[in-house]
């Protein structure tokens, strides 16, 4: 299944106080978590994403705090994947575990802008941008993970392997 | 080929002869951590898997600490879910306001925690108990809810940096002083994917509450964990504490570091990291003429006696300057009972310093010290993204204890040993009631 949007471009070490300001984490409600999303980077940022976009951003996505709040605030806000130069490791393996596309690739953010017209298949690792008509290759998953992503996540992979 | 020493526990975690890094494996755990921040959503989790009971109650450590005691509705609320769950799961290790303590200072106090432990906790400073020799890291609401569980956590061994560390520290530097020079020196992702190895002659001068520091920041250069090797002072530090068996690992004298860095700790200096990033750190005796509007002595990089006690060498007999407000948490209540007998709590008082019960409160900007717009501070915390603190617009400094401490009383960022010879109250403040500043 493929992803088209616009992308939402944001730099290096976007850390997860910026994506979910920590005053907002006396809830887990998803809709909640959305609406404040990138709220203190750009506070307009929530009432501009369309579901299906795509968030694309520098080195280091995600550093900072474990709070899962931060994925999930991504996608509520509507944001169907994060392509970035290289992620933090915490908010890695939460995109992972929760089921939210997240792809390693410099060379296109490199050679992508804000408000790019982009089509992403998340399963080959192929990043189409349409306004640039330039074609990436996003780095491959580790098989590992993978594994997570198809079972639907990390609990439906546990509860599959604890039934064993 | 030769292991490190995170390897090696991972190994045997996941129980295998050896691993190499980019191994994937999955370890069982000796130790899974929540808060009221992120239990409520592994909770949620939990529930999904079809999983009647945690995997060992012993093996769970819930703590509310960062919006605790309750901040507001919906952090009662949060709250009230965890301990709704660690009563139904009659989870061993729950830590209720009053007993209770910031988790990573805690944890260790309460000997929960031994050497060569693979613990995970939903909670990016877990990292802090590689001090003890464990594996330790940071990890998110749904791999905790897995863990508990399971009893398992997946991982990909990581690479190693090497710190080789010489010398003694010279007065008013500690852990703080060390980790925020190493940060900027490697930057914010330095580390990333990577364990932070600590070795060297110097590692018998810094204090387990200087290790504990250094590990705890280990995240803010992006380290999967920061682990320092088990000595005479881990075992001292260990014996008043834990009571389970454990197992020592040494790195292999062939083990492979991507880089060392060499750091001879007599060079130091007390250092301060400018807003927004914890990689901006300079010495204070460089950061020219900051005035500040507070200060935060406390959190789980800097709340134990030690932090405590450097501040109160400072303060005592001395005034917090007027503009200044100063909140001091110590980390827990064992630390705060013995604050209060050393006589640190009079001290902090009689200075002009507000000293409140445990809570991560300021920290991420929760409660108990919240910046206004274009407000600045100087915090022993761990992080200054913006609005960490509060306001988008407000700016951290990050500091250990003696930079905060002198910085409270001149009302600028100020170097600890600017303040040697400035006069104390000869009347010795334990024996003048505080009268407030209005009093003439």
């Amino acid at each position: 299944m493929t992803i088209t949007g616009t992308v939402f471009k944001f730099g290096d070490h976007v850390d997860t106080d910026g994506i979910i300001p920590a005053r907002y984490l006396n809830t887990s409600d998803p809709g909640e978590l959305g609406r404040h999303c990138m709220e203190d980077i750009d506070a307009s940022f929530s009432g501009r994403v369309k579901p299906g976009d795509i968030i694309m951003a520098g080195e280091n996505f995600g550093c900072g705090s474990s709070r899962e709040h931060a994925p999930i605030a991504v996608r509520a806000a509507g944001i169907r994947a994060v392509i970035a130069s290289s992620f933090a490791r915490i908010f890695f393996r939460n995109a992972v575990n929760i089921g939210l596309p997240i792809l390693e690739c410099p060379e296109a953010v490199a050679q992508t802008g804000s408000g790019d017209h982009m089509e992403i298949d998340p399963a080959s690792g192929r990043i189409t941008n349409w306004t640039r008509q330039r074609v990436f290759q996003a780095h491959p998953l580790p098989p590992f993970v993978r594994e997570i992503i198809q079972a639907g996540g990390l609990i439906a992979f546990t509860t599959k392997n604890l039934k064993k | 080929m030769g292991q490190t020493i995170t390897q090696k526990i991972l190994a045997a975690g996941a129980g295998k002869e050896s691993v190499a890094a980019g191994d994937w494996v999955m370890a069982g755990l000796d130790l899974a951590l929540g808060n009221d921040i992120t239990a409520p959503i592994a909770i949620h989790e939990f529930s999904r898997m079809n999983v009647d009971r945690v995997f060992d109650r012993d093996k769970v450590v819930l703590v509310p600490d960062h919006f605790a005691p309750n901040k507001d509705i919906q952090a009662a609320e949060q709250c009230a879910s965890m301990r709704r769950f660690a009563r139904e799961q009659e989870i061993s290790h729950y830590f209720e306001v009053g007993r209770m303590g910031i988790e990573h200072a805690l944890i260790p106090e309460q000997g929960l925690v031994v050497p060569g432990d693979v613990v995970i906790g939903a909670d990016s400073h877990t990292c802090t108990y590689g001090a003890l020799g464990a594996f330790s890291t940071g990890v998110g609401s749904t791999d905790l809810a897995a863990g508990m569980a399971s009893g398992k956590c997946w991982f990909r061994v990581p690479e190693a940096l090497g710190f080789e560390l010489t010398g003694t520290p010279p007065e008013y530097v500690a852990g703080k002083d060390v980790i925020l020079f190493i940060i900027s020196r490697i930057g914010v992702d330095g580390a990333r994917y990577k364990s932070m190895e600590f070795s060297g002659e110097g590692v018998r001068n810094l204090s387990m509450d200087s290790r504990l520091t250094v590990c705890n920041m280990a995240i803010e250069a992006g380290a999967k964990n920061g682990i320092f090797p088990v000595d005479d002072i881990t075992r001292e530090y260990l014996a008043a504490r834990a009571s389970r068996p454990f197992r020592i690992f040494t790195a292999d004298p062939d083990a492979e570091y991507r880089d060392v860095l060499r750091i001879d700790l007599s060079t130091l200096s007390p250092m301060v990291a400018f807003p927004h990033s914890p990689e901006n750190g300079r010495p204070a005796a460089e950061a020219g003429t900051v005035p500040i509007d507070q200060v935060v002595i406390g959190s789980c990089t800097n709340g134990r006696i030690e932090d405590l006690r450097t501040a109160a060498g400072l303060l005592r007999g001395r005034r917090i300057e007027e503009r200044v407000r100063v909140i001091v948490i110590p980390a827990t209540q064992q630390i705060y009972l013995q604050a209060l007998r050393e006589g640190l709590i009079e001290d902090f008082i009689q200075a002009g310093a507000a000293v409140s019960t445990p809570t991560c409160g300021p920290c991420l900007g929760g409660h108990m010290g919240v910046l206004a717009a274009g407000e600045r501070a100087v915090a022993t915390t761990n992080r200054n993204f913006v609005g960490r603190m509060g306001h988008p617009e407000s700016e951290v400094f990050l500091a250990g204890p003696a930079v905060a401490a002198a910085s409270a009383l001149t009302g600028r960022i100020c170097d600890p040993r600017d303040i040697g010879d400035t006069p104390r109250d000869p009347s010795g403040s334990a024996q003048k009631p505080f009268t407030g500043r209005t009093d003439k």
